[in-house]
């Protein structure tokens, strides 16, 4: 839809362009004092898919809300098209999909009314939609492969279906920054060859996409960059050949990861869960 | 002949008049603000909100300030103690809400016990639309456009964060604001409903209309719409009613409201008892 589509070759140019994504040194502690990142370091440029990888409980939903600020930073900075984050969010630049979404699924709003909430930031005061934003949302829902459902309430829809509606929503937004936790968790091989073929066409059209993942499998085929997390840090990010070794991800799993031939990932010894950041409960009926 | 003279006889009087027109405002102010409250889950806070403002109603009357003053002051203040004492410490929310408003309603009982008797404070219990003055009449008027002006601009941003809060900040809405918004307004709603149901019934009209709406449509708008003719038929069958049976008018309302939710539970055609007892059957004569 963006008439403006920026070249696919980010970062070989002469000048240094304004990444995308700039995490630099950021720290974070949750209010009982525990370290949730540790001096987190990444950048991201243009019309690139990073893939960022690392036990449950290295910290990648963490580094998400991190950059979407809803987590306060101890050090360092995120810029986002060189913004601070919530001029960017106020602009519209970031699209953010958590891991699950904590909504009531029994709401009375339809797949199409989720969809159009992505609009919000750029209607007026009001929230009415235009023409402009209804072939927004039936554009999105067309790339998703959602259009049939449209009128759907939430609750009615599978697993696969919900993830589907919700990144339509982040569609909708037209951000030029996604950050997609997880979208790969709990869906069907139909909606995942979906997703990663949606994830493609947005890089080619200039967008940077950010996304944590368990399946190894996709990484080289999905990923121009990825980043190592564990620790709660960020110990390398890069090129996809130069940084998804062997070696690294030993370091990251500790122990050399194996695949299984349907490309799930088994790491012998299996991690706790992460700590709770925040209270979750938020006192569903 | 005789039963239509009978019939129409309430409508003859100014004060049913009244007493019908200010009903039906309430019932539809506290109805669009009843979508809202329900969906979020705040049925404890809005019953919270409602008693607190009682030792406010008794201490606006002594100092000599309209009633809606003090009531508004209490209403937002416990809501503040209820936010302040809940993120200080590691009481669970609906015990910190159960403490602070029981606290500031025995307060109001109190005082109300303590003030030379007056029937106009007593009737901020159990509401007495019928006796309502005209001083009150204009200030729930303008209290309850204030309500419904606020809440119809905001409307979809309020929805939004009802429904998902973390969005809500990722497009950088300010869920703060939303917050306390919410709040505010229905401090103002529960404000103009006192001298029609009272302090005691007044979560009612804060609640039932919107959860009959919730059975009967998975559309948020026609949600809004079916709370509010639920919540304008309620107030105007129940303070009608009244008349004939010469009993509490918020009592009435209440019922009624009552009435049309039990009716939606049963049948309404999708989430009523009946469709769903319907569907299972199908289910099972399919499986």
């Amino acid at each position: 839809m963006t008439a403006s589509v920026l070249s696919n070759t980010a970062g070989t140019g002469t000048t240094q362009p304004i990444p995308s994504l700039s995490v630099e040194g950021v720290s974070v502690a949750y209010s009982g004092g525990q370290v949730a990142l540790r001096d987190v370091t990444l950048h991201l440029n243009a019309g690139t898919i990073c893939g960022l990888i690392g036990l449950n409980g290295a910290g990648k939903s963490t580094l998400f809300k991190t950059i979407m600020g809803f987590l306060p930073t101890r050090q360092g900075q995120v810029l986002v098209h060189g913004q601070p984050v919530h001029m960017a969010q106020r602009g519209g630049l970031i699209a953010y999909v958590p891991q699950s979404e904590e909504v009531d699924w029994t709401f009375p709003v339809s797949v199409e009314d989720v969809v159009m909430m992505g609009r919000y930031g750029h209607m007026g005061r009001l929230r009415r939609p235009s023409r402009h934003d209804r072939d927004v949302v039936t554009h999105s829902l067309n790339r998703v492969g959602m259009i049939d459902f449209r009128g759907r309430q939430i609750g009615e829809l599978s697993g696969g279906q919900r993830k589907r509606a919700f990144l339509a929503r982040a569609l909708a937004q037209e951000g030029k920054l996604l950050l997609l936790d997880e979208p790969f968790g709990g869906v069907d091989a139909s909606t995942s060859d979906t997703i990663m073929g949606l994830l493609r066409d947005l890089r080619d059209e200039g967008h940077t996409v950010l996304i944590s993942t368990h399946d190894l499998g996709s990484i080289e085929a999905l990923c121009d960059t990825v980043a190592l997390l564990a620790g709660r840090t960020v110990l390398a990010s890069g090129p996809t050949r130069e940084v998804f070794t062997p070696e690294n991800l030993g370091r990251v799993f500790g122990g050399l990861p194996m695949l299984t031939p349907n490309g799930s990932v088994v790491v012998t010894g299996s991690q706790p869960k992460s700590p709770n950041p925040s209270p979750t409960n938020t006192g569903a009926n | 002949m005789e039963v239509l003279t009978t019939l129409l006889a309430p409508l003859q009087y100014d004060f049913m008049l009244r007493a019908l027109g200010i009903s039906a405002l309430v019932g539809a102010v506290c109805a669009v603000l009843s979508c809202f409250v329900t969906l979020k889950g705040w049925s404890l806070m809005g019953d919270a909100v409602s008693h607190a403002v009682l030792p406010g109603v008794v201490l606006a009357y002594l100092v000599g300030v309209p009633f809606i003053v003090g009531a508004f002051v209490f209403g937002l203040g416990s809501v503040t103690a209820i936010g302040f004492i809940q993120s200080r410490s590691r009481v669970k929310e609906d015990t910190v809400i159960g403490v602070v408003f029981t606290g500031l309603f025995a307060l109001g009982l109190l005082l109300l016990s303590k003030v030379p008797s007056d029937v106009h404070l007593s009737h901020i219990l159990f509401g007495d639309v019928l006796g309502i003055r005209d001083t009150d009449v204009i200030q729930t008027i303008i209290v309850g456009v204030i309500a419904l002006i606020s809440i119809m601009v905001l409307r979809k941003d309020l929805m939004l964060f009802v429904f998902d809060p973390t969005h809500a900040r990722s497009i950088g809405l300010n869920t703060t604001f939303l917050h306390y918004a919410l709040l505010t307004i229905l401090a103002l709603t529960i404000v103009t409903a006192l001298q029609t149901v009272g302090v005691i019934l007044v979560v009612a009209m804060l609640i039932t209309p919107g959860a009959t709406a919730y059975l009967l449509t998975d559309k948020f708008n026609r949600m809004i719409w079916i709370a509010v003719g639920c919540g304008v038929l309620s107030s105007l069958l129940g303070t009608y009613f009244s008349y004939f049976l010469d009993g509490a008018t918020g009592a009435c309302i209440v019922l009624m409201q009552s009435l049309f939710f039990a009716a939606a539970f049963l049948f309404a055609p999708k989430h009523g008892q009946l469709a769903l007892a319907r569907q299972r059957v199908r289910d099972q004569s399919a499986a």
